[in-house]
């Protein structure tokens, strides 16, 4: 399977009569883009905004990020499954406008939304202060029940990122980046003595804002399953969970999943990357057991020498991951865990809710409990309000004068598990 | 030392004064004593007092060895 | 800063230079000046802080008069008014650094003033405190002096004018146990990606998060016929035969002895004495049983309570032990009573 990823490196984003990229310059037809959207009768009314880099600006609460792209060979166009009919994602050509995103904005029903600012502290602790973000804030009918109102925020998003997208198909990208990887009995006999590794990918699957889709398929009801890296970096995987926003796999960390792209790099020098498999996160201990179970058996048929395992979520999850490990490394495959921690506000507590004694090989990507202040923004996108509802935020979070005190929690992406970002725990 | 033979399966009491420690090492059985430098006796008691007083200890931890517990138990 | 900061030192009655184990029941007392490792101490904080006074404690007063010594240094610190407080170091005494680690703790849980104490990782204090208070790492020994008081100062003085610590290996004090979130140079996927090739190439690798050893045993099953059982005595106490003809050392114990007592009822001084170097032996040596009770063992199996004593008694040194020391004394004799079928243990500790 071959991937080829065009950047089109986006220097700043604008609002005009029509959508375009010109040198670098991202411009937006704004009406246009809310007629699109309008096209889906639940939605009442959709603002938007733009959030650039060193503004002093705060989105919240933030639900996904979505980074903009279009297919401009081969199949797999949109989020097949989801937004457009099922094809096969990972091959072909896909123009990025790279430096872009979309963000969703909107209360919804949960807590699990976030927030990103774009200067000075908080924008130290969150990945997508460093994009030029479009914001989309949308409201919706009266009377939807909250899975679809959810639905509806989610489509929103990725079809926005869709439209703008179209903006790149014929631009000539400034960077091709290719990701090619033959079958898995092709790759080992090219290379045959290095170890072989799997990426085991967990994905909160555990109902309403708590889910992530497959091709559309809502990965609550399938067994750990086999994807080609390729896939999931091609818009296989979309989140559909506003779990607690600091460690929740946004459907743009999912294009660019992180472990991928750095497996990929020692591909063929140092490992062999046999592939990803997906693996949901149980609420049921019958659930954990099977697919910790199974998700090892593919480990073992494939011939795995080691495995990494990411987590979305905390709390439960951490007995899945820890489950995984114990049993591949039972059965010879070295493992490595990325993980966060909740070590309470103090960081002096136990930051997992389990242990095993296998687990000895484990990067943390931070305790989601510190606490950061984040000074007074000049604008705020979405309901500052509402930061006292978010995970991570609390009554009285918002101070008099704009001044946000929260837990890295409500920072999106902030203690990423697939470790997108650069944060982790040390102790003193 | 006290856990390392209790993981034999061999019941243990461990009979000690500064009994924190004792609990800090993973003692199960704990029968707290006298002093440091004379956990199972006392030199200030008359001799009949102080070996009634030893008899006792020592029967406290017979006593422990004898009951079966779950978690770290003082035996005093 | 203008003002020098207040000091309150805290000493045993060994450092206090008031006399070895017989002093150890010594009731605290306080001197408003410099004693022992508190002069040192004083010159290392380069002139910013004074040590106000020192209290003086014997070893066993604390730990057997707990509640009374720390009513003492809570006096103590209302008078003083320090702006931290310094205990130790107490290396690898076991009771001293119980003292160190109890003062800590309660003056930081009552008082919220800053404590810096030392002592080697393995002193059962250090548990008592090391979330609480600074416990400088040090060598297991009073060698390790020189080394100390440098960094306890250092501390100090960082404590004192309320500047944040660095990581602990970098200031040379054993880690709170807190978990610092932090930025690093590479994301979190990289750490994983090299942490991976580092165990396939067998390459030393750290993990970030260590997992929490719960190490507890689960209690063996009780004894179920008392009167048929074997029960063998144990000791960390260090009792050993006149003339200690194993050489068993009287601090940080490398080995343990057996030595057989079948035909004895009792163990006599002189013939049984004590080569422990932690305690006041006086005791001891004047009746070894109130250490190992064979006398009354043998007296519960001549009454039919117990089956039998088993033939042989176990014996090390506690002090300064280092617990893989202990940990491998406990599974080599612990194999031994499995192989004889001991049905129980009585471990005696000093």
């Amino acid at each position: 399977m071959k991937l080829e990823i065009g950047r089109i490196k986006i220097k700043d984003i604008q609002f005009g009569d029509r959508t375009f990229v010109q040198d670098g310059f991202l411009t937006v037809d704004k009406e246009a883009l809310a007629a699109f959207l309008k096209e889906d009768e639940r939605i009442k009314d959709v603002s938007i905004d733009i959030a650039r880099p060193g503004e002093k600006v705060r989105i919240i609460p933030v639900k996904d990020v979505i980074e903009p792209r279009v297919k401009v060979e081969g199949t797999g166009a949109g989020f097949p499954g989801v937004t457009t009919k099922p094809s096969q994602c990972g091959q072909g050509r896909t123009h990025v406008l790279y430096g872009a995103a979309v963000v969703t904005v909107g209360d919804i029903v949960g807590f699990q939304e976030g927030v990103i600012d774009m200067w000075g502290e908080g924008a130290r602790w969150t990945p997508f202060s460093k994009t030029y973000n479009l914001t989309v804030d949308i409201q919706v009918v009266e009377g939807l029940d909250t899975h679809t109102h959810e639905e509806t925020v989610r489509l929103a998003g990725l079809r926005a990122a869709e439209f703008i997208g179209q903006a790149g198909k014929d631009v000539e990208p400034d960077e091709l980046l290719t990701y090619e990887m033959g079958g898995i009995f092709e790759e080992t006999a090219k290379y045959p003595n290095l170890p072989k590794v799997l990426y085991a990918e967990m994905m909160i699957t555990q109902g309403l804002l708590h889910d992530t889709y497959i091709y559309g398929v809502n990965a609550q009801h399938i067994l750990p399953t086999l994807m080609h890296p390729n896939e999931e970096l091609d818009g296989a995987v979309i989140s559909g969970n506003c779990v607690a926003a600091c460690d929740k796999i946004t459907t743009y960390q999912h294009q660019n999943n992180s472990v991928i792209l750095d497996l990929y790099e020692k591909h063929g020098k140092e490992i062999n990357f046999l592939g990803v498999i997906m693996v949901p996160e149980h609420t049921t201990l019958t659930g954990k057991l099977r697919a910790s179970d199974y998700t090892v058996k593919l480990a073992k048929m494939l011939g795995a020498d080691g495995v990494i395992v990411s987590e979305e979520g905390y709390g439960n999850p951490d007995s899945d991951l820890l489950m995984i490990c114990k049993k591949c490394e039972k059965a010879g495959i070295k493992t490595v865990l990325i993980t966060d921690e909740c070590a309470g506000r103090d960081g002096m507590s136990q930051g997992l809710a389990d242990t095993v004694p296998e687990a000895v090989a484990v990067v943390s990507c931070g305790n989601v409990s510190h606490v950061v202040t984040l000074p007074p923004a000049d604008k705020v996108i979405g309901n500052a309000e509402s930061i006292s509802v978010l995970a991570g935020g609390w009554k009285g979070a918002l101070l008099e004068d704009g001044t946000l005190q929260c837990e890295l929690n409500a920072v999106i992406g902030s203690t990423s598990e697939i470790g997108y970002h650069y944060v982790t725990c040390r102790e003193y | 030392m006290v856990k390392e033979i209790e993981r034999y399966g061999i019941p243990i009491v461990h009979m000690a004064t500064i009994t924190t420690i004792s609990e800090s090492v993973g003692a199960n059985r704990i029968v707290p004593t006298v002093a440091i430098p004379h956990p199972v006796g006392n030199p200030s008691l008359s001799a009949e007092d102080e070996h009634a007083l030893r008899k006792e200890l020592v029967g406290k931890a017979l006593k422990a060895l004898t009951t079966e517990i779950t978690e770290t138990t003082h035996f005093d | 800063m203008s003002e020098k900061f207040k000091v309150l030192y805290y000493v045993n009655q060994f450092f206090g230079q008031v006399g070895g184990e017989d002093k150890a029941g010594m009731p605290p007392e306080y001197r408003p000046e410099k004693v022992g490792p508190a002069v040192g101490f004083e010159g290392a904080l380069q002139g910013e802080g004074e040590v106000v006074g020192t209290i003086i404690c014997g070893d066993n007063y604390f730990n057997e008069h707990k509640e009374e010594a720390l009513e003492f240094i809570k006096k103590t610190i209302k008078e003083t008014a320090p702006d931290v407080v310094v205990a130790g170091p107490a290396f690898n005494a076991g009771r001293y650094g119980m003292a160190c680690g109890e003062l800590a703790k309660t003056v930081v849980e009552e008082f919220n003033k800053p404590v810096v104490t030392g002592m080697y990782i393995e002193n059962p204090g250090v548990e008592i405190c090391k979330d609480k208070a600074i416990v400088v790492s040090t060598a297991d020994s009073a060698a390790g002096m020189r080394k100390a008081l440098p960094l306890m100062a250092a501390i100090t003085r960082k404590l004192a004018k309320g500047i944040e610590l660095d990581a602990p290996a970098k200031e040379g004090y054993i880690p709170q146990g807190r978990r610092k979130t932090l930025f690093v140079d590479k994301r979190g996927s990289q750490r994983a990606v090299e942490m991976l090739l580092a165990r396939f190439k067998g390459e030393e690798f750290e993990t970030e998060l260590p997992m929490p050893v719960f190490d507890q045993v689960e209690p063996a099953p009780a004894i179920k016929d008392l009167s048929k059982a074997t029960i063998a005595l144990c000791t960390s106490g260090g009792i050993v035969p006149q003339g200690n003809p194993d050489g068993i050392q009287s601090a940080s114990a490398q080995k343990w002895g057996k030595y057989n007592i079948s035909e004895l009822d009792s163990l006599n001084a002189p013939d049984f004495y004590s080569t422990h170097g932690g305690y006041d032996t006086a005791f001891a040596n004047d009746n070894p049983n109130r250490v190992v009770p064979l006398d009354i063992l043998r007296e519960y199996e001549k009454e039919g309570v117990i089956g039998k004593v088993y033939d042989w008694f176990f014996t090390t040194t506690g002090t300064g032990t280092s617990v893989s020391n202990a940990k491998k004394f406990g599974q080599e004799i612990g194999a031994i009573l499995k192989e004889a079928g001991v049905d129980g243990v009585i471990l005696t500790s000093t």
